[in-house]
């Protein structure tokens, strides 16, 4: 076995194997486990996909949401344990692969189009 | 004071930490499988040491004596070789396979190699110099600077860093943590980066550690 494919099958290990198909413009939730107390819970946190980046064992999506009348985006590494759910919620029509715009926009004008073509798994 | 492993620098990657989930970089090490091709002792060469030997190759890659040194311990035509100081070399014995199993995961290991190259740098990436404004006129954009005082002393002390051969050099990379051993396949997982590219050949120790050993 060369180096390429040694390193492969290590990261295969740590690889999820039930991932749902996500694209930029979708809006989705993403279920994150949190210790609390020595307690673990799922803590829900909900927004658009505005990249993608990575792949492999390092690919990642930002979600960006409102909260309060802030912009929050968060960079979540699909493949980490803790990530433990993610689940699309609607598709989005966009013409962009990032949709860094959305940044600059408040209220009405950060809505996406819906588009109905692709299923939500 | 133990035997290390020669080896080889396949990559970096990272992985997840089954526990915290935290995402761990991880570099993977071709790690053995090492043979013991000669065992110095007290008594006939003045110091207690084990020679290995890492990487099998064609017998025509080797010349006549290096191949009558290998045949002695009945190992099979190898690259490099490598000595380590051992405390009790009577635990040995010639031809013996060292395989990664000798390392153990969450211990402490010391990894040396050579540097990548950079060939003759500068003083900004030899020596982290800041460098002087790029625009408004500036015309000092990578210089040394000041290398010194006038008349007194009428020279450059010895040891001002300046520009030259930067890399290529024998660095020991110390305390990085196993975070793998798969003894199957002789890989090891060990946190943190290590030098060269991939390919470099590596010798993998147990860390010393001041008041230890």
């Amino acid at each position: 076995m060369n180096a390429e494919a040694i390193i492969r099958s290590i990261e295969a290990e740590h690889l999820k194997d039930s991932l749902p198909t996500i694209h930029v413009g979708d809006r989705v939730r993403v279920g994150i486990k949190i210790q609390e107390g020595g307690k673990e819970r799922v803590q829900p946190y909900e927004g658009t996909v505005i990249a993608m980046r990575h792949g492999g064992i390092n690919q990642t999506i930002t979600v960006r949401r409102i909260f309060q009348g802030v912009g929050v985006e968060r960079v979540f590494l699909l493949h980490s344990p803790l990530v433990a759910n993610i689940k699309v919620l609607r598709r989005g029509k966009v013409r962009r692969a990032k949709l860094y715009y959305l940044r600059d926009r408040v209220g009405k004008a950060t809505r996406i189009k819906q588009r109905f073509d692709r299923s939500l798994d | 004071m133990t035997v290390g492993l020669l080896g080889t620098k396949l990559g970096m990657t990272q992985v997840f930490n089954p526990e915290t989930g935290e995402s761990l970089p991880v570099t993977v090490v071709q790690a053995g499988p090492c043979t013991v091709t000669q065992i110095k002792s007290d008594q006939t060469d003045g110091y207690n040491a084990i020679q290995v030997g890492y990487e099998e190759v064609k017998p025509k890659a080797l010349n006549k004596p290096e191949l009558g040194h290998l045949a002695k311990s009945g190992a099979s035509p190898l690259r490099h070789l490598k000595e380590y100081r051992v405390a009790d070399p009577s635990s040995f014995e010639m031809g013996q396979a060292l395989t990664a199993e000798i390392f153990t995961e969450g211990q402490l290991v010391d990894v040396a190699g050579k540097t990548i190259g950079r060939g003759f740098a500068g003083y900004q990436k030899r020596h982290n110099f800041r460098r002087g404004p790029m625009s408004h006129g500036s015309k000092n954009h990578r210089l040394p600077g000041s290398t010194g005082a006038g008349t007194t002393p009428g020279r450059i002390y010895p040891g001002k860093r300046m520009a030259g051969r930067y890399g290529n050099t024998n660095v020991k990379i110390r305390k990085l943590q196993v975070v793998k051993v798969d003894a199957e396949r002789n890989i090891l997982l060990i946190k943190g980066a290590v030098p060269g590219k991939p390919g470099n050949l590596l010798s993998i120790t147990p860390a010393t550690i001041v008041g230890q050993q």
